[in-house]
């Protein structure tokens, strides 16, 4: 009978643990964000988050992703906010009605990387263009996002305004976030377009470095998009737009302006949004 | 091999030192894959035990399907709960998407074919002489399937240690379901496939290390219920 007992223990100890798993009571408000590994990978995220659920009434719930799949999930109404880099894109989002009240605010600007050696010589390309025609000349390796983000997009215009099409010998196609991009690159000592502040906050990891930067096509541009509550009505509107308000305040602006400072040693994000 | 014994030196430190947020994954992911492995075993033992002992027309292609749900990938549950669980999904009204009650329904998906397939090869292997001369004494089939549960437990929780030692290991369903949200939805694989791709190895290797320690005490502690059993027959 001692037996029985115990198998009776298990169950109830297990079904307690169940139901423990289970009884976390929901926060009042969720806000659910979706938004670019950059924005997370470099810490800014947190750092934002803390002063935004500080008074208890919100909890942001950040779904890291690329910027597609960032306005996919805003396309079928799981993102109550979007902070996204991808403009073309965007613009086409809120002209279908999924958004509204884009608003543009913080920038900064993207790299090319590649290894010391620099094979296919693209060290003091000024112009972007001009850096990718050399990597296609010398069929040096290239890793791209392949994932329709944000950075994505901005390397095929890249290669549109380079006129050249990459051939698939040397054009690695990875699929992943940023972070997992760069490690690929890195192991394959290849060539890869990254945003500047994910490439900071990486760069204690990496041998790449930098060979290409400055051109203004190679500008970074990020935005807040709110969910459009008349197509999505299960939106948290309320929560989106306390988000929205928050990070178009001074104490967010002070606080992305200091970010990096500290840790590696420059500003990663320049806020441009005149706040009230 | 010099990065490899410093990440290992680290990953030490951080776990020596006890860093609360890598503890505070730790502890969302046994609880996860405790409640997942619970549910199933409370649903798929009785089932199990059910479909072994029952006649009924296609109970052939019933198990054969049971034991494909075995191998079922986890991101396949990820993606069908994800669906589900998305507002426009049928079951959007919960907002269970990216919390750890989606990611336990997930495990839930994984763990149940297992325990089940398990549990219905267990009970039959009962003698059914044995079976029989229960109902022959006046037990109901529910009462002669207890009395049968108590002689294969030894297999059930070989089935628990199954069921559990896969979901502590999966990344696909959660890193679906849950959306590796820091503090909220981080389990310790999604945070190593993380930390491997920024490049933090030291810190990779501790989550990592956490893991397997996390699947050995779970399961040293599954194993000494189940061979106490042994000895006290």
């Amino acid at each position: 009978m001692k037996n029985t007992n115990v198998m009776a223990l298990l169950n109830a100890a297990l079904a307690a643990l169940l139901l423990a798993g289970c009884a976390k009571t929901e926060p009042k408000s969720v806000v659910r964000l979706a938004t670019t590994t950059s924005v997370r990978d470099t810490g800014l995220l947190d750092a934002l988050n803390e002063t935004f659920q500080a008074d208890g009434r919100y909890t942001l719930q950040a779904i890291a992703v690329g910027s597609g799949q960032a306005m996919q999930l805003g396309r079928t109404g799981e993102a109550d906010i979007l902070w996204v880099h991808s403009p073309d894109d965007e613009k086409k989002f809120v002209e279908e009605g999924y958004g509204v009240e884009r608003t543009t605010f913080l920038h900064n600007d993207f790299v090319i990387l590649g290894p010391e050696a620099d094979p296919a010589k693209v060290k003091g390309s000024k112009k972007v263009a001009d850096a990718f025609r050399k990597i296609a000349a010398a069929k040096a390796l290239f890793v791209s996002r392949a994932d329709q983000s944000g950075t994505h997009k901005k390397e095929l215009k890249v290669w549109d305004a380079a006129k050249v099409k990459p051939a698939k010998e040397y054009y690695l196609e990875a699929g992943q976030g940023m972070a997992g991009t760069l490690s690929i690159a890195e192991e394959k000592k290849a060539y890869v377009l990254a945003d500047r502040s994910t490439y900071l906050s990486m760069a204690k990891n990496l041998k790449l470095v930098i060979v290409s930067e400055g051109d203004d096509l190679l500008i970074n541009r990020y935005s807040l998009i709110l969910a459009n509550p008349a197509k999505f009505p299960k939106v948290n509107a309320p929560g989106a737009r306390a988000y929205f308000d928050f990070v178009l305040s001074r104490p967010a602006k002070e606080l992305i302006e200091k970010f990096g400072v500290e840790k590696y040693g420059q500003q990663l994000f320049f806020y441009d949004y005149a706040v009230k | 091999m010099e990065f490899i014994l410093e990440g290992f030196r680290k990953a030490l430190h951080i776990i020596l030192s006890g860093n609360p947020e890598v503890f505070a994954i730790a502890r969302l992911s046994l609880t996860v894959s405790l409640a997942a492995t619970a549910g199933a075993v409370l649903a798929g033992v009785p089932l199990g035990s059910w479909i072994a002992v029952k006649k009924f027309p296609l109970k052939k292609l019933l198990i054969a399907l049971v034991n494909t749900g075995m191998g079922l990938p986890p991101v396949v549950a990820g993606l069908v709960v994800m669906l589900f669980l998305a507002r426009s999904g049928p079951l959007g009204f919960l907002n269970w998407l990216y919390t750890p009650k989606g990611m336990i329904i997930a495990q839930f998906i994984i763990a149940l074919p297992i325990i089940t397939a398990l549990s219905i090869s267990a009970m039959q292997n009962v003698d059914p002489k044995f079976y029989n001369q229960i109902l022959a004494l006046g037990a109901s089939d529910r009462q002669a399937i207890w009395v049968c549960l108590k002689e294969i437990r030894l297999t059930i929780v070989a089935a628990v240690i199954a069921g559990f030692g896969r979901l502590v290991a999966e990344v696909g369903a959660v890193m679906i379901v849950g959306g590796n949200i820091r503090h909220q939805t981080r389990m310790l694989t999604t945070a190593t496939v993380m930390e491997t791709q920024m490049g933090n190895f030291d810190m990779a290797i501790a989550i990592g290390l956490v893991l397997l320690a996390l699947g050995f005490v779970v399961n040293l502690a599954l194993t000494v219920i189940q061979q106490n059993k042994v000895l006290t027959r």
